[in-house]
């Protein structure tokens, strides 16, 4: 039996896997590849009652925060990694606009913990991280409890399984099978506690392309249930090999959303106002694109798989 | 804001330098040859790599993305997860390893910032106040796990009342507590905690009981300006030091690094 084919397009992934009061899981590598597109099309699809999972989640949490399709937050971060605060977070938590949200606040490690539990099929994983801190008093998914070995106190840190999660990366082939390179964060453990996961490529390759180098393929194609094609999906964020960090486009949307008018315009301008990445790649224009695009191939030495 | 003119002979002092780059000389001394950091963004990052070109050359750096590079990254960096901090690092995978490494314990040096600091060490960087009003702040990050587990912490910040203060408005990452063995009581691992605060004024250690005094005031700075600024009586040592201005050596790296002063000058 021929397998089938799991690519389609992006605005087609999030109508069918992604529903109002799901818990998203966004932003797994840390500041790269950053699902930026897939954000955009969840807040243009006008999904409400999110959840949304994620280490340091950079401004895609803010925008998505600002467009009210959040009621909840789990993250270690959630900011402008280039310029601080996020004021849309800011105004969602200070003064309920355009809607309150409840921030659970984890450690980076109590979140990579929480995603490792899911994917391991364990209820907890135990740590020392947050004892003492107001993070553990405070998160309902943090629980101290006494050793059952011997006699220290550790942390349990509940299991979360995301019911998708959204991954940027390098390429992918057509039955979900997808390279990437790079720092990982999260994203291999979310990729497994996900109940499903939504891959995202810079480039569609041949399933040959994937099986020269089986150990790059960090997500196995079992675990997707779509693979869109999306060049330039994580701009402002880099995506190693492909493009670099827009910091400008940080430093402007910063300056931007510091007013709920200001936010609502930027909105307008990336979001509304552009049905899809392509039209917002033409918004960005050739030349900014061009600044951004890798100067000096660095390919890594070939591995040899042969017998 | 530029420390005044100095003139020492020896060891070779510079005789102009910036506040900030005063500061990143200050923290690349707490980096021990050999040792593994936690090395985060901006002023501990730069100080990361003057220690590597000066005294450390042998210590290696780690990035809570999933990173360790060994080598300095060939361009300024924003985030850890820039292009130039991926290629030519020595390993890249994982949050969770970075972190298991953290708690074995064999972390020697974490770098973090934060919003507030109190008498004993505790971090603030997820509420703050601002008069009546709570401002939201992006939170830990890794900076709580660093906090709990790294045997030695070093704070930078900004020397000012409101972020020195007698006790955080919210506990994000755990100094000493509320003193002595605070630590052991909560479980956090033995042999770990703050070891410096390094502020736009001086720099404070912490004493066997846990709280903070002034063991070094920058060149230029007085000790009343230091006590005026902070939010609680601060102790003084009793051989209270000047921190070492940079020596010409550090200084020429730290201008290789950071030409325009882009991260220096903006302490």
């Amino acid at each position: 039996m021929a397998a089938v084919t799991k690519q389609v397009s992006l605005r087609e992934a999030i109508a069918r896997h992604v529903r109002d009061g799901h818990t998203v899981l966004l932003g797994a590598q840390m500041e790269q590849m950053i699902p930026f597109a897939a954000g955009h099309e969840i807040i243009r699809q006008g999904r409400r009652d999110l959840t949304l999972i994620g280490p340091i989640s950079d401004i895609l949490f803010d925008q998505l925060i600002g467009a009210g399709v959040v009621s909840r937050v789990l993250a270690a971060w959630v900011g402008n990694v280039s310029a601080g605060v996020g004021y849309c977070l800011r105004r969602a938590v200070e003064q309920s606009i355009p809607q309150p949200v409840q921030m659970v606040d984890y450690s980076n490690f109590t979140l990579a913990l929480a995603l490792h539990a899911g994917a391991l099929g364990v209820p907890f994983l135990p740590t020392y991280a947050t004892l003492g801190s107001e993070l553990l008093a405070r998160n309902g998914n943090l629980r101290e409890f006494p050793s059952p070995v011997n006699e220290e106190k550790l942390v349990a840190v509940r299991a979360l399984r995301p019911d998708v999660a959204i991954l940027h990366v390098q390429r992918a082939d057509e039955f979900g099978n997808a390279h990437l390179w790079g720092n990982f964060g999260v994203a291999i453990d979310g990729a497994r506690a996900a109940r499903q996961v939504i891959v995202v490529a810079e480039e569609m390759v041949a399933p040959e392309v994937i099986a020269s180098d089986p150990n790059r393929t960090l997500i196995p194609g079992q675990l997707v249930c779509a693979v869109v094609h999306e060049p330039w999906g994580a701009h402002p964020s880099p995506v190693q090999g492909y493009y670099g960090r827009d910091h400008q486009f940080f430093i402007e949307y910063h300056e931007q959303s510091r007013t709920l008018a200001g936010y609502e315009h930027w909105l307008r301008h990336w979001v509304y106002d552009v049905p899809d990445r392509r039209a917002y790649l033409e918004r960005l224009g050739a030349d900014r694109l061009a600044t951004l695009t890798v100067r000096q191939p660095a390919f890594s030495a070939p591995a040899n798989f042969g017998y | 804001m530029s420390a005044p003119a100095h003139t020492e002979a020896a060891p070779q002092p510079a005789s102009r330098y910036s506040l900030g780059e005063l500061m990143v000389a200050a923290a690349a001394r707490e980096v021990r040859d050999g040792e593994l950091v936690f090395v985060g963004m901006r002023l501990p990052l730069l100080a990361f790599v003057l220690a590597k070109r000066t005294h450390a050359p042998r210590a290696v750096g780690l990035f809570e993305n999933g990173v360790i590079r060994e080598t300095p990254a060939p361009e300024l960096l924003y985030t850890m997860a820039d292009p130039p901090n991926l290629q030519g690092a020595t390993w890249c995978g994982s949050m969770l390893e970075v972190m298991g490494l953290l708690q074995q314990g064999r972390v020697d040096l974490g770098f973090l910032g934060a919003a507030e600091v109190d008498r004993f060490g505790n971090l603030n960087s997820t509420w703050a106040r601002r008069g009546q009003q709570n401002i939201r702040l992006p939170g830990s990050g890794g900076a709580c796990d660093i906090a709990c587990l790294a045997r030695r912490t070093v704070v930078l910040l900004k020397h000012e009342k409101t972020r020195l203060v007698e006790r955080v408005t919210y506990l994000t990452s755990p100094g000493y507590g509320t003193g002595n063995d605070w630590r052991r009581a909560q479980g956090l691992p033995a042999g770990t905690g703050p070891a410096a605060v390094i502020t736009t004024l001086g720099v404070l250690r912490f004493g066997a009981d846990g709280e903070a005094f002034l063991d070094s005031v920058h060149p230029g700075v007085r000790v009343e300006d230091v006590l005026a600024n902070t939010g609680w009586t601060l102790r003084v040592a009793e051989q209270l030091k000047q921190t070492p201005p940079p020596t010409t050596a550090e200084l020429a790296v730290l201008r290789e690094l950071d030409p325009n002063g882009f991260w220096t000058g903006v302490v």
